[in-house]
């Protein structure tokens, strides 16, 4: 009988870890054109912008008082600004430095 | 012999603040920025919570999530074929039934989702979800339906609306509208055909809390049941990524979408505005509507008109003669 040694097994490629909080292995972080900015000062907790994110990138944080974005997986969507009903949410240029901005000349 | 029934009682939520916290589809996944159905597939795994299987027929909502050997489920979640959801969630079902009976598994019956586009339900995966329905699997089959074939590049799909500019349906001289047909009509299809469903409802990402409670009603009910979830598409659609959910909220304000659940015979409507919007506020934001005419237009509201008076009852569809092109 044919054996395959040990070592030499290849593991079953359709058997994959599931994630418990993120997946690390495609991170998103880096698609985004524009940033979603919060002022907490205007946010009432209406909670839209976590509900309606498709990548769940913002979540309330542990006192529940505040919301918390992930910067690691938004794509920029914006969806959460385009939702917020108290205008707390504002988009920003990701590639604005305070030394200069970059902008595409033509959007490729 | 024992038979593995749910006992399980997923509460309602009342108030958008009460959403529960925990996600099962987490951040990392290839789905496009603002990508309507990742949002549902988010809303569906929260509402289901941990004791869920997914399915997952090809589509984006399998190739564009589970891409080589990341995963974003942290439920466990399988892949099927595109024709045969129906069937793996049945094989699935089935097992467990037998597990429990057995005596070799302990605990509740696993809720069975089956997510599916609207290729891998209404169209090429029609027979086995079908079948799962028939023979009265106790799993729910979920429709995401964002109007197209998304994954191979937008082709036409038995639920794209007349009128949309798709890989399949291009307008041209001699077919300006684009797509001629009129769509088919999903949960129709289901209440119509099998006796053994006894709950089947319309959800729209626009209404997370609406959508989250059809989902616990759904896998409360013992037997097969069906979601079908409006899901806009901004890669298909051709619209902004930042307005999914103003889109999927147009939809419902203009009679696009219908918000109903079919319980035990009984129809129920959801967040029916008091006045209806005319179609194009709604086709206008579009891309895959820019080309069309006044005319098309007008042919949209009359079916979309017809179908508000009798809302859920399917209406007859202005079919083209056949041959018609040549
Ligand atoms: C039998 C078979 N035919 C064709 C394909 C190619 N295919 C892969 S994904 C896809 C589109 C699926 O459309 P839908 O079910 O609506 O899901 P969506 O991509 O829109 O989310 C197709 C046609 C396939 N995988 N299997
Ligand atoms: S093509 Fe559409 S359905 Fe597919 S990932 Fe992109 S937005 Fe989502
Ligand atoms: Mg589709």
């Amino acid at each position: 009988m044919f054996i395959i040694p040990k070592e030499k097994e290849v593991p079953l490629g359709c058997i994959t870890p599931a994630p418990v909080t993120e997946q690390t292995m495609m991170i998103t972080g880096n698609w985004r054109e524009y940033r979603p900015v919060i002022d907490q000062e205007k946010c009432n907790l209406c909670m839209n912008c976590i509900v309606y994110c498709p990548d769940a990138c913002w979540q309330l944080n542990e006192a529940e008082d505040e919301v918390v974005w992930n910067a690691k997986y938004c794509k920029g969507c914006l969806i959460c600004v385009n939702e917020c009903t108290t205008e707390a949410l504002s988009k920003a240029y990701e590639l604005d430095f305070e030394d200069g901005v970059v902008r595409l000349e033509k959007p490729f | 012999m024992a038979v593995a029934v749910k006992t399980q009682n997923l509460p309602l939520i009342k108030k958008i603040r009460n959403i529960p916290r925990e996600e099962y589809y987490v951040p990392g996944h290839r789905t496009c920025a603002g990508c309507g159905p990742a949002l549902q597939y988010k809303l569906v795994a929260k509402a289901a919570g941990p004791n869920t299987i997914f399915l997952g027929p090809t589509g984006c909502m399998y190739v564009a999530n589970a891409s080589y050997l990341c995963t974003p489920y942290r439920v466990p979640w399988m892949h099927t074929q595109i024709t045969n959801g129906g069937a793996v969630a049945s094989g699935v079902e089935a097992a467990y039934q037998v597990l429990i009976r057995k005596g070799k598994r302990e605990g509740e019956l696993p809720n069975v989702i089956v997510m599916a586009g609207d290729g891998g339900s209404v169209d090429i995966g029609l027979q086995a979800m079908s079948a799962m329905m028939y023979r009265n699997h106790d799993a729910l089959f979920v429709c995401y339906d964002n109007e197209a074939y998304a994954n191979t590049g937008i082709q036409t799909s038995p639920t794209t609306p007349y009128g949309a500019n798709t890989t399949f349906t291009p307008p041209g001289p001699a077919i300006p509208e684009g797509k001629k047909l009129f769509p088919k009509d999903p949960p129709q299809l289901v209440i119509g055909g099998h006796p053994a469903v006894k709950y089947v409802a319309t959800a729209s990402v626009a209404y997370p809390v609406d959508l989250m409670n059809k989902v616990r009603k759904a896998l409360n009910v013992q037997g097969p049941t069906f979601l079908h979830i409006h899901a806009p598409c901004p890669k298909g659609w051709k619209f902004n990524e930042s307005k999914t959910v103003e889109i999927a909220k147009l939809a419902i304000q203009t009679g696009m979408w219908i918000l109903y659940e079919w319980e035990n015979g009984e129809y129920k409507y959801q967040h029916k505005p008091r006045e209806y919007k005319p179609v194009r506020e709604y086709m206008k934001l579009q891309g895959r509507f820019a080309h069309l005419q006044e005319a098309h237009i007008a042919k949209m509201q009359a079916f979309v008109d017809a179908k508000l008076k009798a809302p859920g009852i399917p209406v007859a569809v202005p079919a083209p003669p056949p041959r018609a092109q040549a």
